[in-house]
């Protein structure tokens, strides 16, 4: 008797033990979570490597878009070194299967950041095991700033060993990694955020009200590792990435919702926009 | 004659004199006057029969005399595999139909450990294989072929030696002559190579001065033989390709013995590639086999690069479907296509951890670190195809599905003149622009609302037109000039989309639309 009460007090402090530390978790994630919106270079600050997955129909180019916007505003985001004048010229990786690039399209040189267009490289691939094998690939070089893959599907070869394999040899290589899912369920997966994107409507450009703006999604983010879910409408506009809570963009895009982060903004709007360049 | 019979030999699964090759056998061609000797073996060459005899006449001679239908097809073919096969004595290797090989051995002797060992290797395997041979090495291809028809058995002509001397005694069939040439020569009194050169040059000259061809010039071939006129078949310029090869001696059947081998053979070339400063660019990997076949696997490497971890990984894959058979007896790496790598500092930090191990083991010490992008591109190329790993750059066109191209990771890119700021253009274009079906406002007008894909899209906001004309440089007269719009859709899908044509331009009944691009 007195062998089993020992043990059960000395669960009983393991336990207090972790409670105290799950209490300890919860209340850093609340403090990190507090005031958090995308755009923020999130991960980029706390050294944690995005592994992100994005939803998003194959019909629509959020999917690639939004993924492009994270990498390129966590770049942004990034600390840059004070010593290094040059810009950061590594090449990127994106990784389309075939049906991927049959339903969606392949990437298209004009169109696409001005500051990424020479460093892609693009990677066809006949199907998801091949498309996994060079995203790992990707995901093992040193010298690619970011991967982007796009799957179509839930194919059998993308299972939760798969998903890990990846978000392994992107922590491991430091390699930020966003999965972008075309026309996907969601499934299992070890991806530490995980977006639904859709394309939204784009704010009207100051001299041609008629014509498309500058892109804009709707994107939820329904899990993620350290922050609350939520619905934002995500916008790139003067090279930033810029959040407003879902619904509340009505009240005039340009007003409370730009997210200034990081130093003086460098780069180009991911797509063209259709307002004119000012000077300086 | 000795190689159509060996053939023949080899076919029936016989040793010589064996079974039924110990009966008077000829091998016979059908011509228009009846059947005639290709070959004889030799109890039939003991009862008289004689290549080119008719059968009838060989058959009053011996009566009992058996044939087999000649192949002189497959012959040749089986020459053609053998020449592939000999290449494991040198880089090179042509045909001197209908039952020679030249081998260019140069530069390989050392392998082997000497030129008499080269040669009694070649003989040991021709031997293994069941097959006759004679060799013979010498500087010229043409005093080799002397040699080995009618020099002494494993006759061996060095740089240093004096040609005309050694060859003096040779008669004068070893100048690969025509058959009436050779009948004039013996009429002529010119019955050994040093006769003809105690002649003087300028009678010789005069008498064949109007044969062009060498194979009835016995000067010509002289000359040939002698090294003064260089013979077409030798390469023009010696080109250089770092070789290192295994000889094994067991054969290996094995997959995993095969790839420690070929992990030796990348550890040895890496030394080779390093002491001359070089990184190869592709690699050829030779595994010749014991029944004869010869099987090659090639990589391209996107970058210069020595790394022997590296380069066994990348042939790793390509040995998957390999198929043994009854073993492989030698493998060899060469490297064709080199280019300047200079020596760089190794990993110290990695060296004294230490994992810096041999052959795969020390890929995976790499692996930690990541792989460099080069190694990375050419993983992917292995597995993928050149085909599937592309970068897009810019092409002079204002066409917007020519105004891309694609091309290596790694290759430069060309300048250009780069893209106007106030072309919008979309993220992503369809291989192929999809027709959709449109209603809009006036013929001219903007679209209102079109289908695609089984969908139907509400034009929200749209630009445009951008009117594109067709290069008329480049394409035929019916092409028609295309206005491209963005829109955007009720649900903020941005699209580009164009009208192939107007109304009216004599190209065509109504302008189809087209949805090329998807915008971010």
């Amino acid at each position: 008797m007195s062998r089993t009460a020992a043990l059960s007090a000395i669960s009983a402090a393991a336990l207090r033990e972790g409670e105290r530390h799950d209490l300890l978790l919860a209340e850093l994630g609340a403090r990190d979570a507090q005031g958090w919106r995308p755009g923020l270079g999130a991960g980029a600050q706390g050294g944690e490597v995005a592994h992100g997955e994005i939803f998003a129909r194959a019909d629509e180019g959020a999917g690639a878009a939004l993924a492009l916007a994270l990498a390129l505003d966590r770049q942004r985001a990034a600390v840059p070194d004070p010593l290094a004048d040059t810009p950061d010229e590594r090449r990127w990786l994106w990784v389309q299967d075939r049906e991927a690039l049959r339903r969606s399209g392949r990437p298209y040189r004009p169109g696409l950041p001005e500051h990424l267009r020479h460093r892609l490289v693009h990677v066809a691939a006949r199907d998801a095991a091949d498309a996994l094998f060079a995203l790992e690939e990707g995901l093992r070089c040193r010298d690619l700033a970011f991967v982007i893959g796009e799957i179509t599907g839930n194919p059998r070869a993308l299972d939760m060993t798969a998903s890990r394999r990846l978000g392994l040899a992107a922590e491991r290589h430091g390699v930020p990694f966003w999965l972008v899912r075309l026309d996907a369920r969601r499934d299992l997966s070890s991806a530490r955020m995980r977006w639904e994107a859709k394309s939204a409507a784009s704010p009207p450009p100051r001299w041609n009200p008629q014509a498309p703006g500058s892109p804009a999604w709707q994107a939820e983010l329904f899990r993620a590792r350290r922050y609350p879910p939520g619905q934002w409408t995500l916008r790139e506009q003067a090279g930033r990435l810029m959040a407003a809570k879902y619904g509340a963009e009505k009240a005039g895009p340009e007003a409370e919702t730009a997210m200034d982060h990081g130093p003086e903004p460098v780069s180009a709007p991911l797509t063209s926009d259709a307002q004119p360049r000012r000077a300086g | 004659m000795r190689f159509a019979l060996d053939r023949w030999r080899l076919g029936a699964g016989l040793a010589e004199g064996e079974g039924v090759d110990a009966a008077p056998t000829a091998l016979i061609a059908e011509t228009a006057h009846g059947p005639r000797i290709a070959a004889a073996n030799a109890a039939g060459i003991e009862a008289g029969a004689r290549a080119g005899m008719m059968l009838a006449d060989a058959r009053t001679l011996c009566p009992q005399l058996a044939v087999a239908p000649s192949d002189p097809a497959g012959d040749l073919a089986f020459l053609e595999t053998l020449a592939a096969w000999a290449m494991r004595w040198g880089p090179w290797s042509a045909l001197d139909p209908p039952d020679g090989l030249l081998v260019d051995v140069s530069g390989a002797a050392h392998l082997f450990g000497g030129e008499e060992a080269l040669l009694a290797d070649a003989a040991a395997s021709f031997a293994r294989r069941g097959l006759a041979v004679r060799c013979a090495l010498a500087p010229t291809a043409g005093a080799a072929w002397a040699l080995a028809h009618h020099g002494p058995a494993d006759a061996i002509l060095r740089s240093g030696d004096d040609p005309v001397r050694r060859l003096a005694g040779l008669p004068v069939a070893a100048l690969r002559l025509d058959e009436d040439v050779l009948t004039l020569l013996r009429r002529l009194g010119l019955k050994r190579l040093g006769d003809l050169d105690g002649l003087a040059r300028d009678s010789l000259a005069r008498r064949f001065r109007n044969r062009r061809s060498a194979s009835a010039n016995p000067l010509m071939r002289m000359d040939q033989i002698l090294g003064r006129v260089p013979e077409p078949l030798l390469p023009v310029l010696v080109t250089h390709a770092p070789l290192v090869q295994r000889r094994l001696m067991e054969p290996i059947r094995h997959r995993q013995l095969l790839e420690r081998v070929v992990a030796d053979l990348a550890a040895d070339m890496e030394r080779v590639l390093e002491g001359e400063g070089l990184g190869a660019r592709r690699l050829e990997l030779g595994l010749w086999k014991v029944d004869g076949e010869l099987v090659v696997r090639r990589v391209e490497m996107a970058a210069p690069t020595r790394e022997a971890a590296h380069l066994a990984r990348l042939f790793a894959r390509r040995l998957e479907d390999v198929d043994a058979g009854f073993g492989i007896e030698m493998v060899r790496l060469r490297s064709p296509w080199c280019e300047p790598l200079m020596l760089a500092q190794g990993d110290l930090e990695q060296r004294a951890a230490g994992d810096l191990g041999d052959g795969f083991a020390g890929g995976e010490g790499i692996a930690d670190r990541g792989t460099s992008l080069a190694a990375c591109i050419d993983r992917l190329v292995v597995r993928l195809g050149a085909a599937s790993v592309r970068r897009p750059v810019p092409r002079e066109s204002h066409l917007p599905e020519r105004a891309q191209r694609w091309q290596g990771p790694l290759e430069p890119e060309r300048t250009s003149q780069g893209f106007f700021d106030f072309q919008f253009r979309p993220l992503k274009i369809l291989d192929s622009p999809e027709e959709i079906s449109v209603i809009y406002e006036t013929p001219d007008g903007l679209p209102r609302r079109f289908r695609w894909r089984g969908e139907t899209h509400d034009v929200l906001r749209s630009e445009g037109p951008e009117r594109i004309a067709p290069e008329w440089w480049r394409e035929r007269g019916m092409v028609r000039l295309r206005d491209y719009y963005r829109i955007e859709d009720a649900l903020g899908r941005r699209y580009w989309i164009y009208r192939s044509g107007v109304i009216g331009d004599g190209r065509g009944g109504i302008p189809a639309w087209f949805l090329q691009g998807l915008f971010g």
